[in-house]
């Protein structure tokens, strides 16, 4: 498995999280983790709607200091 | 102190004149230069191919002659760059010249890449070049009814075009008489129909008002004749697939290894390239997490234009880039509104009037004072 990518999107409105991360999955290769930094709250319910609705996999979502770590691997 | 800026687009062209401003008695003393290498002799205002997809503006009216656009103490060569040599503070053009500096800009841009997803090309009418928009526009023409479905990819440049383009249509075919027989179905990659919270909140009772369908979390997979499918597993049947593609950078980008999908790794704050002192890229060729628009390129080019000079003039910058977009909304029905954040402040738009969709069409006659940094 190829190093975890971290995708920083703290403090952006527009795209904003999810749509930092849909551009970056695209990009990604299967197998890989991408962790996603945000300081949005709503990135932590939307991000791993999408992720289930599309079936990738939620690795694990943590809060430290506002930040939001959400970590995703691409299953397909 | 050589400056060499690569790319005579929104960013690099304010870039420049800002700093031939602020350097000009260095630049007559012999201490700096400014050169500028281009794709081509012309400069685009490229907002202005939404009007041309609905026939609202003809081609020749986005067009400029960039020599025009930039102060005289320039020197603008169409030489386009082939390869970067970052550590030998050098590159080398088409023509095969070797052109050294001591501080470069990138500001190539990004362009729509609709190959990226299969069947899209050859099934799609797409706007962000003057031949598909004129094409667009003919298919536009042809359409007597039915289902038209607005597919978008991530990322993309202009993140309003999306809503804009949908508002435009509904005025089109009301406009040709056939708005009854139009089924307009808007569809959006997240989960609500703009990236932008309180965009989002004002343009869905807008579609409901207006009779536009919607559809969310709907990520493009491919295309067929007539039918559109989605990752998270939906389909769409169309008659006509209007479609913002997923963009990359340019792929001069790409093949010199500088970032993934042609976009450079940028610091957020400084906008050099992560890792150089003396390179930094503007507009939409970072890769940071915010808006590619042109005013996201003008605002950084004034930050980096004062820290450049500040540098030559003190030894140090003397700002951080703050983040800060305007995006102007066309709403349709001759109204307008706009979105300014930055990445301290969210956007806080207010309800479209008339008044602003008259600054807004003042505004694509005013770009071009804008490019030469008047505005
Ligand atoms: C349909 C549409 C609507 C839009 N609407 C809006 C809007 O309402 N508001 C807004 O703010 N933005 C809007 N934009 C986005 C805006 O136009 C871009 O974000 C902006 O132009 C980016 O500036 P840039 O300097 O990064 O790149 P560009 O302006 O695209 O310039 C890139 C330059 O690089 C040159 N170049 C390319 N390759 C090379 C090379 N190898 N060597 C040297 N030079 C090279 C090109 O010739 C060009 O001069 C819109 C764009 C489109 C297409």
């Amino acid at each position: 498995m190829s190093e975890r990518k971290i995708v920083d999107a703290k403090n952006t409105f527009c795209p904003g999280p999810l749509m930092e991360l849909i551009g970056q999955m695209k990009m990604a290769e299967i197998g890989d983790e991408l962790e996603i930094l945000s300081t949005d709250q709503g990135s932590a319910a939307d991000i791993p709607e999408w992720i289930n609705k599309v079936g990738h996999e939620m690795v694990e979502t943590s809060e430290n200091d506002g930040v939001w770590h959400i970590v995703v691997k691409k299953i397909k | 102190m050589k400056i060499l800026v690569v790319g005579g687009g929104m960013g690099g062209t304010i870039l420049a004149n800002n700093l031939a401003r602020r350097l000009s008695g260095e630049i007559k003393a012999g201490k700096a230069s400014i050169t500028m290498l281009s794709a081509s002799d012309k400069h685009m205002y490229q907002p202005g191919l939404l009007y041309v997809a609905v026939g609202k503006m003809m081609p020749d009216e986005l067009y400029r002659d960039q020599v025009s656009l930039l102060e005289s103490c320039i020197t603008f060569r169409v030489d386009p760059v082939t390869k970067f040599n970052l550590k030998e503070n050098n590159v080398l053009t088409e023509s095969g010249k070797q052109y050294d500096y001591d501080i470069i800009v990138i500001s190539t841009g990004s362009r729509a890449h609709a190959e990226g997803t299969p069947g899209l090309a050859e099934n799609a009418s797409q706007f962000y070049t003057e031949a598909d928009a004129v094409k667009m526009f003919s298919s536009l023409q042809k359409f007597e009814g039915g289902k038209v479905v607005i597919a978008v990819g991530v990322p993309h440049k202009c993140p309003m075009a999306p809503l804009e383009i949908t508002f435009m249509l509904a005025d089109y075919f009301k406009e040709r008489g056939i708005w009854d027989k139009v089924q307009l179905h808007y569809t959006y990659p997240i989960g609500r129909v703009h990236s932008l919270e309180p965009v989002a909140k004002w343009a869905q009772p807008e579609f409901d008002r207006l009779g536009i369908t919607y559809e969310t979390l709907f990520n493009m997979k491919e295309v067929q004749p007539g039918k559109i499918i989605s990752e998270e597993g939906t389909e769409e049947d169309y008659d006509l697939l209007i479609t913002v593609p997923a963009h990359k950078g340019m792929q001069v980008i790409e093949d010199n290894e500088l970032g993934a999908g042609g976009f450079i790794p940028t610091n957020r704050t400084r906008l050099n390239i992560e890792g150089y002192e003396n390179a930094f890229v503007i507009g939409d060729t970072t890769n940071l997490p915010i808006s590619k628009a042109g005013s996201t390129a003008h605002f950084e080019a004034e930050a980096l234009a004062e820290n450049i000079a500040s540098t030559i003039k003190i030894g140090q910058p003397v700002r951080d880039y703050d983040g800060k977009v305007f995006c102007f909304i066309e709403a349709g029905e001759g109204r307008a509104t706009y979105a300014m954040f930055n990445y301290q402040n969210p956007p806080d738009p207010k309800a479209p009037t008339k008044g602003i969709h008259w600054f807004k069409t003042a505004y694509n006659k005013m770009y071009w004072a804008s490019a030469r940094g008047l505005l």
